[in-house]
C-alpha cells in the first residue's frame, strides 16, 4: 500500500519536477507568508491586515521588486483557532518555504506559532500592541510593548489632565492582565496610594456593563480626579461606551483611555458616546504627514472603498514590511540567519513623520501618540511624546523583569538575559 | 484725512469705554475673540472661551454651546467663523453674531474649530454661569449642578442673589447645597453648623467628600466634627439603601434581557420539544431587521426601530415557519437528528449574514428617547435605555401569555402539546398548529433581538452569545412553563448583578452556572416542572 502511494507520487512527481525547475531555475519568486485569521471571530481586525500585506508586496513588485525577483504572497487562514495557528505557521515554513511571515493578533496565536518559528528558523513580524515580557530571535515585534503605549498614557493622564485616581478595567487574558500589573507596579512607583488603583475584568464580548460604570462613578466620587484605563476587547467596547454615556459619565469629569479601540474598531459603530474619549496608539489615520496621505489614498484605492480606514497594527505592517525589505537588500539575499543580522539597525520611515528603526531586542522605536475620539469616527491628536520611544521587551517596572533584558547583537545574543545572574536563561519567553 | 478720522473715532470709543467703566476698557469686541479662536493653542483658547463669556453679550451662549458640541467651524477661504448645522449634502452656516443663516459650505471647506477635555472643562463651567437665568428649570438645575464644589467667592454672590429670586424648589435647593459646601469653610462655627446641617441628607459626591474632610480636621471644633460625622454616617445610610435599589434595577435589568433573549426558546423548546440550536440566530435576524429598516428610514432612529418590532417578527416568524416545513418535521421525535440539523441550520444563517451584511458589526443607533439616565437623585439614576427593555420584555412576556391563554391558536398550541393524539381526534390540525407554534416562538425571538440591538452589538455571532443563556433559562424555570422562564430569568439576572460586586464579573458568572447545576442535579426538571400526561411523554 505504502509503496503504490510512493510509486505514484513518483509517476505525477517528476514530470511535476521537470517541468519546473527550468522555470525556477530563472526567476524563483520571494516567498513572503500571510497568517492572519480571515475567519471566525478574529477575522474582522486580521483581515484588514491580510490585505494591507498584500498591497505592500504589489506595490514592491511594482518597484520590481526585492532582489531582482518578484514577490509571491502565500495566504493561508488559521481561523482564529490557536492551534491551528502553530500547524499553518509550520506548513509556511516546511512546506511552502516561505522567505518570511507576517502575522498573528492576538499574543496566544503568537505563543502558539512561536516554538515553530524557533524550530524551523523563519522569520515573523508581529504587528500588534502587546503585553511585552518577550523576545525571540526569530519574531520582530512591530506593534508597541507596555513602555510604547500603556505607560506615556498614564503619564498623560497624570500630567496633563491631573487625574490622580485610577480604575483599570479590562478583558480577561493575558494583555490586559499584564499590561495592569505592570501599570499597577509603575503607578505605584510614582507614589500612588494602594486604594487609589483598582483593577476589574469582564468575560469576553462583556454587554451588561450596569454594574461596572455605576462602581466607576462610585469610584470617581472620592473627591480626586480619576481616569480610566481600558483594556476592554474587541466587541464588548460598544457596550461599555453606551453605558458610560447613558450614565451620564462625560469624558471631562471621568476620562476612558483605551489600548485597544481604533480607527477600524470605531468604523462599525456609532462614535456619538465616545467623543472626547481617548487612546493611546503609535499611529493615527488622521495623522497629517505627506507619508501618511500617500498610504491612505493607495490603501482606499487598494480595496476600493472609501468608507474603509486605516490603524496602528497597519502601520505597524507598513514600518515591518519596509524593515524586512531593506533587510533583504543589505543581506544580498532572503537567507533568514542573514536577514534576522541584517535587520537590527534597519532604519525605515514611519508614517507620523518621522524614522522607526529597528532595536537590539527585535522592538522597534515609535512615537506615542493621543487621541481624542471625534464623532466622524477619527480621531483628534492631543498630545504626542517629544521623541521617539524605544520598545522595552523586559518591563523595568515588574521586579522579576527588571533586571533581564534583550540583544540579539554579538556577543549577547540572547532574549532573556540576566543582567544581575550573568546568565543568559536560554528561555525566549517568560 | 484718513488718520484724522480714525483719531477721532478712537477718541470716541475711549469716551463711551471710560464712561461704561473702566472693566470694558480692556475688553476687546465678541467679533474680534471669536476670530481669534480658531488660530489659538489649546491655552489660548482657554483664555479666549472666558473673556468671551465675559463679553455678556447674547450671542455668547449659543457660541460657546456650539464649541462645545463641535459645531462651531471656519471657513477656509476667509478664516470667517460660523456655526454649522449639518444637513442634507452640506453645511448650513449660521452668522455666530447674528443668528442668521449664512448660506452653505461643502464638507470639506470648512474645518472645526477643535477643543479638547480641558476646553470642554472650560466650557461647561462658563456655561454654566451663564445659564443660571435660563428659563428652563432643568437648565438651571444642570448650572447649579455644574458649579457645585467649584464655587468661588464672586460665583457664591451671584448664587445667593439668585436664591431669592430662584422659582423653581428644586433648583433653590441645590442652590442651598452648592452655598453650605462654601460656608462649610467659613470662619465663623455657627454657619459652618448650619452648612453641616443642610447638607445632612445631601447625596452629592462633593457633600459627602467635603464632610469627610471636615470630621478629620483636627482644627474644627468637636461640635462641628461630631455632627460632620453623624452627617456623613446619615448620608452613607442613604447611599447604602440607593445602591441596592440600583442592585435591584440592575438585576431586573439583566433578567428581562435573558427574558427576551429565552422567551421564544421557550415556545420551541419548551413548548414543542425542539431542541432548537439556531434560536440565538433568530435573535440576530431580529436585530437585522432592526438594522435595515434604520437604513431605510434615514434619519428617523426612534420610528425604525419601533416598526423593526412588528417587522421582526414577521421576518423571523416567517424563516421559522418555513424551517418548519421544510426541515424540522422530518425529524420530530428524533431530539439528536434535530439538534444536530438546527446546528447546522445557525452555522448556515451565520454564514448567510456574513455574505450579505460583511463579517463586520453593524451599528444600530440608540433613539433619543432611550439614551440617558432618568436622575432621580444624585445617587440613584436608572438609565432609560434599560428602563424600556424591562417594560418591553414585561410586555412581551404577557401578550404572548394571552395569546395561549385567550385565542383560539393558543388553545390549540395547549392542546397539541399536552395531548396531540386527542387534540387531533378533536379536529385540530396538529401539523398547521406545529408549524404556526414554531414559527411563532421564532418570531417572539426575533422581536428580542430588536430588544437585543439596542444593548449590543449587531453582528454574526450575536445569537452565539445567547443561546447557552436561553437555554439555562428554560430548563432552569422548568421546561414548557412560561411563569416558569421569567421566574428563572429575573432570578438569574438578579443573582448575578448581587454577586457581581462582590465577585467580580469573571466569577459571578461562574457562581450562576455552579448554582444551576448543583440546582438541575437536585430538580431535572427546573423550578416549576410541568406535571400531567405531557411530562410523561
Amino acid at each position: 500500500m505504502k509503496s503504490m502511494f510512493r510509486r505514484a507520487a513518483l509517476v505525477v512527481g517528476l514530470p511535476l519536477a521537470l517541468l519546473t525547475v527550468p522555470v525556477a531555475a530563472a526567476e524563483p519568486p520571494i516567498k513572503v507568508g500571510v497568517l492572519h485569521s480571515l475567519s471566525g471571530t478574529m477575522a474582522i481586525s486580521e483581515t484588514t491586515l491580510k490585505d494591507t500585506v498584500l498591497m505592500l508586496i504589489e506595490q514592491q513588485n511594482a518597484k520590481g521588486g526585492l532582489l531582482g525577483r518578484q514577490l509571491e504572497p502565500v495566504v493561508v487562514d488559521p481561523a482564529s483557532d490557536w492551534p491551528m495557528f502553530a500547524e499553518r505557521a509550520r506548513q509556511l515554513l516546511s512546506q511552502d518555504k516561505v522567505d518570511v511571515v507576517f502575522g498573528c493578533w492576538t499574543s496566544v496565536s503568537r505563543k502558539s506559532v512561536l516554538p515553530v518559528f524557533e524550530e524551523l528558523n523563519g522569520i515573523l513580524f508581529y504587528p500588534v500592541q502587546y503585553e511585552g515580557e518577550e523576545s525571540s530571535r526569530n519574531v520582530f515585534y512591530t506593534g508597541a510593548a507596555p513602555n510604547q503605549q500603556a505607560i506615556p498614557a498614564v503619564d498623560y493622564l497624570r500630567d496633563e489632565l491631573g487625574v490622580e485616581r485610577w480604575m483599570l478595567v479590562g478583558t480577561d487574558y493575558v494583555y490586559p492582565r499584564t499590561t495592569n500589573k505592570i501599570l499597577q507596579a509603575y503607578l505605584k512607583s510614582n507614589g500612588v496610594a494602594e486604594g487609589d488603583v483598582r483593577e476589574v475584568y469582564t468575560p469576553f464580548g462583556h454587554s451588561d456593563w450596569q454594574s461596572i460604570v455605576a462602581d466607576i462613578k462610585r469610584f470617581a466620587a472620592a473627591g480626586k480626579k480619576t481616569g480610566v484605563i481600558s483594556t476592554v476587547n474587541g466587541d464588548a467596547n460598544v457596550p461599555f461606551y453606551k453605558e458610560l454615556s447613558n450614565q451620564g459619565i462625560a469624558p471631562e469629569d471621568i476620562p476612558v483611555i483605551a489600548f485597544s479601540v481604533g480607527e477600524e474598531e470605531l468604523s462599525g459603530l456609532d462614535a456619538e458616546p465616545l467623543v472626547g474619549h481617548l487612546a493611546a496608539w503609535n499611529y493615527f489615520m488622521s495623522v497629517d504627514t505627506p507619508r501618511n496621505d500617500e498610504f491612505v489614498e493607495s490603501w482606499l484605492d487598494y480595496i476600493d472603498d472609501d468608507a474603509r480606514v486605516t490603524n496602528d497594527p497597519m502601520e505597524a505592517h507598513y514600518i515591518g514590511f519596509n524593515m524586512w525589505a531593506q533587510a533583504v537588500e543589505k543581506a544580498g539575499t532572503t537567507e533568514t540567519d542573514a536577514v534576522i543580522d541584517a535587520l537590527v539597525g534597519v532604519a525605515v520611515p514611519n508614517l507620523t513623520g518621522g524614522y522607526s528603526a529597528m532595536m537590539p531586542n527585535h522592538h522597534i522605536t515609535k512615537p506615542v501618540l493621543i487621541g481624542e475620539i471625534q464623532d466622524d469616527g477619527q480621531f483628534q491628536v492631543v498630545w504626542r511624546t517629544p521623541g521617539l520611544v524605544l520598545g522595552d521587551a523586559w518591563s523595568d517596572y515588574l521586579p522579576e523583569s527588571k533586571q533581564i533584558i534583550a540583544d540579539w547583537r554579538e556577543p549577547l545574543r540572547c532574549g532573556n538575559y540576566n543582567v544581575k545572574t550573568g546568565s543568559c536563561s536560554g528561555q525566549n519567553v517568560e | 484725512m484718513g488718520y484724522k478720522c480714525i483719531r477721532v473715532a478712537t477718541a470716541a470709543v475711549l469716551l463711551i469705554l471710560l464712561i461704561l467703566g473702566p472693566a470694558a476698557a480692556v475688553e476687546r469686541p465678541f467679533g474680534e475673540i471669536l476670530q481669534a479662536l480658531p488660530s489659538a493653542s489649546y491655552e489660548a483658547k482657554a483664555t479666549l472661551i472666558r473673556e468671551l463669556a465675559e463679553t455678556g453679550h447674547p450671542r455668547a451662549v449659543p457660541v460657546l454651546r456650539a464649541l462645545s458640541e463641535g459645531d462651531l467651524y471656519v471657513r477656509k477661504a476667509d478664516q470667517r467663523v460660523f456655526i454649522v448645522r449639518k444637513g442634507e449634502g452640506g453645511y448650513d452656516l449660521v452668522d455666530p453674531l447674528s443668528g442668521e443663516p449664512a448660506g452653505q459650505a461643502g464638507r470639506r471647506d470648512v474645518k472645526r474649530i477643535g477643543i479638547n477635555n480641558t476646553l470642554r472643562n472650560v466650557l461647561a463651567a462658563q456655561l454654566a454661569s451663564l445659564s443660571l437665568a435660563a428659563p428652563e428649570a432643568a437648565v438651571r438645575r444642570a448650572a447649579v449642578a455644574q458649579m457645585l464644589g467649584e464655587l468661588d467667592a464672586s460665583l457664591a454672590a451671584t448664587l445667593r442673589a439668585r436664591l431669592a429670586e430662584e422659582p423653581d424648589r428644586g433648583v433653590r435647593g441645590m442652590i442651598r447645597e452648592a452655598l453650605a459646601l462654601v460656608d462649610l469653610q467659613a470662619a465663623d462655627e455657627a454657619t459652618r453648623l448650619a452648612a453641616v446641617q443642610t447638607l445632612h441628607g445631601s447625596l452629592t459626591p462633593e457633600a459627602r467628600v467635603r464632610l469627610m474632610a471636615l470630621a478629620a480636621d483636627p482644627e474644627a471644633g468637636e461640635a462641628l466634627r461630631t455632627q460632620a460625622r453623624q452627617a456623613v454616617a446619615s448620608i452613607d445610610r442613604w447611599r447604602s439603601f440607593y445602591r441596592l435599589m440600583e442592585t435591584v434595577f440592575f438585576g431586573l435589568s439583566a433578567g428581562s434581557v435573558l427574558l427576551l433573549a429565552a422567551i421564544g426558546l421557550a415556545i420551541t423548546f419548551g413548548v414543542m420539544g425542539v431542541i432548537n440550536m439556531a434560536h440565538g440566530e433568530f435573535l440576530m435576524l431580529g436585530a437585522y431587521t432592526a438594522y435595515v429598516l434604520q437604513q431605510l428610514l434615514p434619519g428617523q432612529v426612534g420610528l425604525a426601530v419601533v416598526l423593526a418590532v412588528p417587522a421582526a417578527f414577521a421576518v423571523t416568524g416567517l424563516v421559522g415557519v418555513a424551517i418548519e416545513r421544510g426541515l424540522i418535521r422530518h425529524l420530530y421525535g428524533r431530539p439528536l437528528e434535530t439538534l444536530l440539523l438546527t446546528f447546522g441550520l445557525s452555522l448556515i444563517l451565520q454564514q448567510a449574514v456574513r455574505t450579505i451584511f460583511s463579517p463586520l458589526n453593524r451599528s444600530v443607533a440608540t433613539p433619543a428617547w432611550m439614551s440617558g439616565a432618568w436622575q432621580i437623585n444624585p445617587a440613584l439614576a436608572l438609565t432609560y435605555n434599560r428602563l424600556a427593555i424591562i417594560l418591553f420584555a414585561l410586555a412581551v412576556f404577557l401578550a404572548l401569555l394571552a395569546l395561549l391563554r385567550f385565542t383560539r391558536l393558543g388553545l390549540q398550541v395547549r392542546a397539541v402539546s399536552q395531548d396531540r393524539q386527542m387534540a387531533q381526534a378533536l379536529g385540530v390540525r396538529s401539523e398547521w398548529v406545529d408549524a404556526l407554534t414554531f414559527g411563532l416562538g421564532a418570531g417572539i425571538a426575533g422581536i428580542g433581538g430588536v430588544a437585543l440591538s439596542q444593548l449590543t452589538n449587531v453582528g454574526p455571532n450575536l445569537g452565539q452569545a445567547y443561546i447557552i443563556d436561553s437555554f439555562l433559562v428554560v430548563v432552569f424555570g422548568g421546561v414548557g412553563n412560561l411563569w416558569g422562564t421569567l421566574v428563572a430569568a429575573l432570578t438569574l439576572g438578579l443573582a448575578n448583578k448581587f454577586l457581581e460586586p462582590a465577585a467580580g464579573a469573571v466569577l459571578a458568572k461562574i457562581l450562576v452556572l455552579v448554582f444551576i447545576i448543583l440546582f438541575i442535579q437536585r430538580r431535572p426538571r427546573g423550578l416549576f416542572p410541568q406535571r400531567g400526561r405531557a411530562a410523561e411523554a
